[in-house]
């Protein structure tokens, strides 16, 4: 990697340390605008809040009284609001254009989603007042759940796990349990295809599983006969994403589900990419045994930077008693909420987290899926597809795709493409950032050489998909021309150049120290 | 100096008296990158040819080194453990990774010599 | 349909671009058994307005936290959080962001997390914090799991005053793991003896300060007997204000402290999204162990400083089978909500924050406890404290509902057949008024 020595400091400016550009008195650069640590500018005697006096109460802590700094600065609320909105300025964002992350599904946040989840009958709501009180939340996640096993065609949903990889836990826990519960201590490999996302392997290990991979066919596919001569009694489970990670529909699934169900074993899916094929297939009506559904993909609640995220996971009838607590029911005209393990009808495996799950991310998808309707969902997931098709039949000529024929809602390419051109997938989505757009999902998956893989979502106008085409059209062909540097040097018109992640690796500064701090440290 | 042997998996192996030097190859530091950690195997663990023992990670993968030949770890390079660019500095000299005690020198024989690794990785 | 911009003439376009005749040829893949030949049974798509109206009607069924005099606590507290967070966090370059994967056009996600990451040490009196974990309790779990990879060992002592949702969710993280985790009976008002439990095989000790039944305890002692078998002592904070005011558990000897942020920036929502915090010393081994991703400082191109994830060999996408946790989307914008709030607050508010919430628990407690027949079980308390009642406390809470008081938490909600029915655990904050005060002490009075 070249970045390492171009990573270091080469000119030593002052501003520079506080983020700034080095051409500029104040280190800012018009709109672009140097926004130092909180910790640089904030002091611990400022306060934007404003609190009635205490009464000076005789404390009752035991003795236990803070006598130390924490060292927290405040700000007053003018002074934060432009800290914040500064920074913020330096972040991409669904909302400023085509995110075309692939496995990530970067669709529209309705506004009217979060409006919902405002409403003070959800959003102010404590996940312990008396059942009796909360009646209207019992019945949304009720409602939620008919609609998640519905188009599932599942019994059986389980709302707790908070994020997709949570949801996996839940469903691989589950499928422990039911071995536990068969008395087959043996079975504890999972098959797990090399496309796989990380959080599979991961997830399989955390339920004392380990994993085996099965190779992908010359399709992008399970190879079938690697897949059948890995079954055996010792086989827990199969881990199969679908639509997989290059964008292709296992085409053998039912075919898969029958042979591990044959063997013994259990299918989990992997439902990152349910958006797909969301009221145009029933996951259920495949075969599969469990399959968690990610609210913040399909059913677009918001990625907010990295999270929250809400993994509800469905099961099949030889799943469900094993589905953990806590769960509703319906009660009689009400709602109840079982949160123990002994009042259960079933065995369940146990309790994942505290309270009943991201129930914000709740009001949100429930709000998406009741504006689409059926009909909606199905218009959404096809638009999906039809827009990544329509993005690999514009760029097959120049860029070279992973696999031939059609694909479900996201291209995947390699980089043969940029062979001989001296420019790598690095670089070419770096460039990308230099024209406007976020780049896709790079160098995954594995099973490609150098790969890109794009999703538009369904939330892309074909005017904006003809814009982005063209965009990536002209950068293919700089790049097999010989415009190496506007690529390796890339980008130029982003916040910051390229980072140096070596040096951040191998010394890592992970909190704020004030300067003195760090000078008595290197001594 | 005895002669260096090579493994297909990008391990090099040194005879050096009564212990046997590992590290990995100049071929397989360059394609690391840089490399941001070492771990190290503790002294006194026992390894076999062919299984696992240290990882060498950069930014963005991690990698197993294999043992070349069954063994005893006598030595590791804690150097590395603050100083993991030497690795990419020096993988061939200041940049090894562990020292072994052989117990059966005759499996070096079955490693391939320099001219056989070059040809090796092309 | 209003959120999808492609119309009937483009599609057209697009199917004759791919060369196809409709959109039925791009699933062909899907087995015909599988393929549904019409909508799902499920209503039809709805106006902004219908759907409105239709979480209208649901939402009308609860009681909310500001219609009632309020409580409840138990892992959730109810705080004022100032407007401005809430609009901060529906910039769209928050809210619609990603993980910040290209640090380019991500260093407003990558800052505040450096910032958040900073903010949570220096509470917890640890080295370093993690980018947020999904909650208190899921940061609690992966903390006995951080601990017994660290150790190499395999047992948790879990005291049993730590709530009993954060036991449940650690047992069920470690049941398969042979991790054992041997929960303590509770004892309410003091502590449990962990020292006793821990032996040469203990990895951790778990304890909450303050307790879920309120008290505050000091766990030096705790601490000192843990690291003298080699285990190490992991601290539980449900409330995160109470460290305005109180010595730190990193100041008390803590390995890993663990918390949930909820009270500072979230709101309560019925439980989630909350965000995790996890903070430890700054060991070698702790931090290749560390669950969750993390933002470090380092500098571009151009030597200006940047931020990006770093460590991320620890993580799922690149070890896989041998990450550290399983864990890929974490509560980034819940941990931005709580920056926010910290950074309007800054130290001196906090400390007024916590004081208000000491101040009202205590006039509270002295209101309740002159109500003839209940009787204070928690000496020590910081916002929340356990009460004995002459009778069983979740029919005392169902009937103060019609009263306009959200009473508490009974601790036989947590604790089912332990014996605890008459014990109801009781939380004041800032929130509550002297009228609040007055008319929970009247109403239990009136229906003892």
């Amino acid at each position: 990697m070249a970045m390492n020595t171009q990573g270091r400091p080469s000119r030593p400016v002052s501003n520079i340390e506080q983020g700034g550009y080095a051409d500029t008195f104040s280190g800012s650069r018009g709109l672009d605008q140097a926004e130092p640590l909180i910790f640089e500018r904030g002091r611990t005697d400022i306060t934007g809040v404003d609190f009635p006096k205490a009464k000076g109460t005789k404390a009752r802590l035991g003795g236990l009284e803070r006598t130390d700094e924490i060292g927290l600065p405040g700000l007053t609320e003018p002074e934060a609001m432009r800290h914040y909105v500064r920074l913020s300025r330096k972040n991409y964002a669904i909302d400023l254009g085509l995110y075309p992350l692939g496995s990530c599904t970067m669709k529209h946040n309705p506004r009217l989603n979060e409006k919902m989840a405002r409403l003070a009958g959800f959003g102010d709501i404590h996940p312990l007042q008396p059942q009796s009180t909360v009646q209207g939340a019992f019945e949304l996640m009720g409602e939620l759940a008919h609609w998640l096993m519905t188009l599932t065609n599942t019994p059986c949903v389980a709302m707790s796990p908070k994020a997709g990889a949570h949801g996996e836990l839940c469903g691989m826990m589950a499928i422990r349990a039911a071995l536990d519960a068969r008395g087959q201590s043996g079975r504890r490999r999972v098959l797990v295809p090399e496309s796989a996302h990380g959080t599979n392997p991961a997830t399989a290990v955390q339920c004392g599983f380990y994993c085996d991979e099965i190779p992908a066919g010359p399709d992008g596919r399970v190879d079938m006969d690697a897949f059948k001569a890995k079954l055996g009694d010792d086989v827990a489970a199969i881990m199969l994403t679908n639509p997989n990670t290059c964008g292709l529909f296992e085409r053998d699934i039912v075919e898969i589900a029958r042979l591990i169900h044959e063997a013994g074993g259990y299918f989990y899916c992997d439902g990152a990419n349910f958006n797909a094929i969301v009221g145009r297939v029933r996951p259920g009506d495949l075969g599969i045994d469990a399959m968690h559904i990610n609210l913040h993909k399909t059913f677009s609640t918001p990625h907010g930077g990295g999270g929250p995220g809400a993994g509800p996971t469905v099961f099949s009838e030889a799943l469900a008693p094993f589905a953990p607590v806590p769960y509703v029911v319906k009660d009689g005209e009400g709602w109840r909420m079982v949160e123990q393990e002994d009042e259960a009808e079933g065995e369940p495996f146990g309790r994942m987290v505290a309270f009943h799950g991201q129930m914000g991310m709740f009001t949100r998808a429930l709000s998406y899926m009741m504006s689409h309707g059926a009909d909606g969902l199905k218009q959404a997931a096809e638009d999906a597809v039809l827009n990544a098709n329509y993005i690999l039949a514009r760029l097959k000529h120049i860029m070279t795709p992973a696999f031939d024929g059609t694909c479900m809602h996201e291209a995947l390419f390699d980089d043969r493409f940029l062979k001989d051109t001296g420019v790598t997938t690095l670089d070419f989505a770096k460039a990308m950032i230099d024209e406007g757009y976020h780049p896709m999902t790079m160098y995954f998956p594995l099973v490609v050489h150098g790969a890109m893989l794009i999703e538009p979502t369904e939330t892309e106008s074909k005017s904006g998909l003809d814009r982005f085409c063209d965009t990536l059209e002209s950068l293919a062909k700089a790049a097999k021309d010989g415009d190496t540097v506007r690529f390796t040097s890339a980008p130029v018109h982003a916040p910051t150049k390229r980072l140096d992640e070596t040096r951040a690796a191998r010394n890592p500064v992970l909190v704020w120290t004030p300067p003195a701090e760090t000078l008595e440290a290197a001594e | 100096m005895s002669q260096t042997r090579y493994t297909k998996d990008h391990e090099w192996i040194r005879l050096e008296g009564d212990t046997a030097i590992v590290g990995i190859t100049h071929f397989a530091a360059e394609q690391l990158g840089d490399v941001v950690f070492v771990e190290l195997p503790e002294i006194g663990k026992t390894v076999t040819k062919g299984g696992e023992m240290a990882v060498v990670e950069s930014v963005k993968a991690a990698s197993e080194v294999y043992a070349p030949v069954n063994g005893e770890v006598v030595e590791v390079n804690s150097e590395l453990e603050s100083a993991p660019q030497t690795v990419n500095e020096a993988p061939d000299g200041a940049g090894w990774f562990v020292k072994l005690k052989l117990s059966d020198a005759s499996q070096l024989d079955a490693l391939m010599d320099e001219a056989a690794y070059k040809a090796h990785i092309g | 349909m209003r959120y999808l911009p492609l119309t009937p003439d483009d599609r057209e376009a697009m199917l004759a671009t791919i060369g196809v005749q409709s959109i039925d040829d791009l699933f062909l893949d899907v087995p015909e058994a599988a393929r549904l030949d019409g909508p799902v049974n499920l209503p039809l798509r709805a106006t902004e307005l219908e759907v409105e109206r239709a979480f209208a009607r649901m939402a009308k069924k609860n009681i909310s936290a500001g219609e009632a005099a309020f409580f409840v606590g138990a892992g959730a507290y109810k705080h004022h959080v100032p407007s401005s967070v809430d609009h901060l966090i529906q910039r769209s370059e928050f809210l619609t962001a990603y993980t910040p994967y290209q640090p380019e056009i991500s260093q407003g996600t990558l800052q505040t997390l450096f910032e958040f990451q900073t903010q949570v040490a220096r509470l917890t009196g640890m080295d370093v914090a993690n980018a947020s974990m999904y909650d208190g309790s899921t940061a609690c779990a992966e903390a006995v799991l951080m601990a017994a990879r660290v150790t190499r060992r395999s047992k948790a002592v879990l005291s049993g005053n730590l709530h009993p949702h954060y036991a449940a969710a650690t047992h069920t993280a470690c049941k398969y793991m042979d991790i054992a985790t041997a929960s303590q009976a509770p004892v309410p008002g003091a502590l449990d003896d962990m020292i006793a439990a821990i032996d040469e095989e203990t990895a951790c000790v778990v304890v909450q300060n303050p307790d879920v039944f309120g008290r505050v305890h000091d766990l030096a002692p705790i601490a000192e007997a843990a690291h003298a078998k080699g285990a190490l002592l992991i601290a539980v904070v449900t409330e995160i204000v109470s460290l305005g005011l109180m010595k730190s558990p990193g100041e008390m000897g803590a390995d890993i402290v663990v918390g949930e942020g909820q009270s500072i920036g979230v709101g309560l929502q019925f439980g989630g999204p909350y965000v995790g915090l996890f903070a430890c010393r700054n060991d070698r081994n702790f931090l290749r162990n560390m669950p969750g991703r993390l933002a470090g400082e380092t500098v571009d191109a151009a030597g200006r400083r940047g931020f990006v994830l770093t460590l991320s060999t620890r993580e799922q996408h690149i070890r896989r089978d041998k990450a550290t946790s399983n864990i890929c989307t974490n509560s980034g914008l819940m941990a931005l909500a709580f920056t926010i709030h910290m950074t309007l607050l800054g130290e001196k508010g906090l400390r007024q924050l916590a004081t208000l919430n000491h101040e009202a628990a205590c006039t509270l407690a002295d209101a309740l406890a002159n109500v003839p027949g209940v009787e204070l079980v928690t000496p020590t308390f910081f916002n929340e404290f356990t009460v004995k009642l002459p009778k069983d406390a979740a029919g005392v809470t169902e009937s103060l509902i019609a009263k306009g008081v959200l009473a508490g938490v009974p601790a036989s909600r947590l604790y089912p057949g332990k014996g605890l029915d008459n014990l109801l655990i009781i939380a004041a904050t800032e929130t509550n008024t002297q009228a609040d005060i007055d008319l929970f002490a009247r109403a239990l009075k009136e229906v003892l």
